[in-house]
């Protein structure tokens, strides 16, 4: 296993030094190369996927002449404009054994980065209304426990000990009957996340190119051999698509499609509070879901829009759906203002389950479909595109979730099997 | 609140309309002799374009499917168009 080769090491002790020197002595945390003529590597989109298989390329793989192709700037599509939220509470085997590895790579990232993601594990509970969803809500959780995942079934007490404020009153449109736990669940710091592997990428030798969009492929005897960009030729040995909103414009270049359809999924936050919320809370009956940051705002998010759309905006009815659900769910929040809308394209496949694979094109691979989730699968899309562009073949956890499923109709329905919002 | 043009009610609410599909997709036939790779594709591929795209769409109050003709990255409608008499 290689090691990166960070040239300036985060401690408390470098903290210290800086502080009392005026901070003059940070250095860059990656460099800006140009592009060279080849590599073994290419992996096109600087968000947190693309970044993780780089660093896993080079770690698990020890290959380092690997560069990132973004077209803006690294983190600045869907990875800096989620939600932040870490969970495994999916219902098939297939997707706990993926998401769960990444909330256990999650668990030790910072430390292995060296670099702060402010992993916070406090918690998703999912809130049930009913009866009848109170039955689906126990499905849920013994099929996680079965998948070798923590979860817990709720009582209406133990969800209202978690989030007191929760509308708890006779007269709720949703009344709180219990709901599904897990509490290693969690939030991070999102940009935090890429830019520590960018880091420690670029530690690696790894080169991030900014700013340097992807505009064909060069393809020799039906094989991909390379990207054209808006910064020449590179050449490459293995190319990987990590750009979630904007896969089936790239796919298109390579002359093929895909089964993905875009789509903007908004979010917002309030100014900041005192501490108020200390999980994340998903309501069933409204789709809203929502936590308390490190500063103080609260974070809120729900389904997506439902038009087709590259836009990074989002419409105001979904944004009214949204909000309403919040006020459903915490009527004492009525008084906050808002500070911030914002939207990213998501990559929505049928089955609501990602596609991580080899493409129609040999020696082109895919890493796309997380639809509303990609963040949380960061470290576990990275492992599994990187094993993918050095081996050429499947890891495991990655097998069940290629393209050629729906040719067979081995759909992996998350939309049914756990109630994803899109 | 974005409007759409419905061919029959004329301009109603965006949450009046649901999106179909893409215009332009036709159903691989015979049945028997279509692989499942074409019936993959038709079911699930689709061209997802950036910028202007022909797309089917529902007017649910008054049930019709008609022709939209838009942009996704700005969203400006072109134009909209009944499906009665020929296909899209």
């Amino acid at each position: 296993m290689a090691h990166s080769r960070t040239a300036n090491r985060y401690s408390a002790l470098s903290l210290v030094r800086e502080g009392l020197r005026g901070h003059s002595g940070w250095q860059q945390a990656w460099r800006s190369p140009e592009p060279k003529a080849a590599y073994d590597a290419v992996i096109i989109g600087g968000g947190g996927q693309g970044l993780a298989t780089a660093y896993y390329l080079a770690k698990n793989h020890g290959m380092t002449k690997v560069a990132v192709v973004e077209k803006g700037w690294i983190g600045g599509g869907n990875t800096g404009r989620n939600t932040s939220t870490i969970r495994s509470n999916y219902f098939y085997p297939e997707s706990v054994a993926l998401y769960d590895y990444s909330l256990k790579l999650y668990e030790t990232l910072g430390k292995e980065l060296n670099y702060n993601i402010m992993f916070s594990q406090r918690g998703v509970v999912t809130v049930a209304h009913s009866d009848a969803e109170m039955e689906i809500a126990a499905r849920i959780v013994n099929a996680m426990q079965i998948n070798d995942t923590d979860a817990e079934l709720f009582s209406r007490d133990q969800v209202l000990e978690k989030a007191p404020l929760l509308n708890s009153g006779d007269q709720a449109r949703y009344p709180i009957f219990g709901g599904v736990w897990q509490g290693r669940a969690g939030v991070a710091r999102h940009d935090a996340v890429a830019w520590g592997y960018a880091r420690a990428a670029d530690g690696f030798g790894v080169d991030i190119i900014q700013d340097c969009a992807v505009t064909g492929f060069l393809i020799e005897n039906g094989r991909c051999v390379g990207v054209e960009t808006s910064k020449g030729e590179i050449r490459a040995g293995a190319v990987g698509i990590a750009t979630a909103g904007n896969s089936g414009v790239v796919a298109g270049m390579a002359g093929f499609n895909l089964p993905i359809k875009s789509y903007s999924l908004q979010a917002m936050v309030s100014e900041p509070v005192k501490p108020c919320l200390d999980t994340v809370v998903l309501y069933l009956g409204t789709g809203t879901y929502l936590f308390q940051s490190d500063k103080g705002e609260i974070v809120v998010g729900g389904g997506i829009d439902r038009i087709p759309s590259y836009a990074q905006r989002g419409n105001p009815p979904v944004q009214a759906t949204v909000l309403s659900g919040m006020l459903e769910m915490f009527p004492s929040f009525g008084q906050l203002k808002m500070l911030r809308q914002w939207a990213g394209v998501v990559d929505v496949v049928p089955d609501s389950s990602p596609i991580i694979g080899p493409s129609p094109v040999p020696g082109l691979y895919l890493n796309c479909g997380w639809g509303t989730g990609g963040f949380k699968a960061i470290p576990a899309g990275g492992v599994l595109l990187a094993h993918l562009m050095a081996t050429g073949e499947h890891h495991d956890i990655s097998r069940p979730f290629d393209l050629d499923r729906f040719r067979t109709g081995r759909l992996i329905d998350e939309a049914a099997g756990s109630g994803i919002a899109h | 609140m974005q409007l759409f043009s419905c061919p029959f009610c004329g301009p109603r609410d965006e949450t009046e309309f649901t999106f179909g599909g893409e215009a332009g997709k036709e159903r691989p036939e015979p049945a028997p002799d279509v692989s499942a790779e074409d019936w993959s594709k038709y079911l699930h591929r689709v061209g997802n374009p950036r910028g202007r795209t022909r797309e089917i769409w529902v007017h649910h109050t008054c049930g019709e499917y008609f022709l939209m003709e838009r942009d996704t990255v700005s969203h400006v409608v072109a134009g909209t168009q009944s499906l009665r008499g020929g296909g899209a």
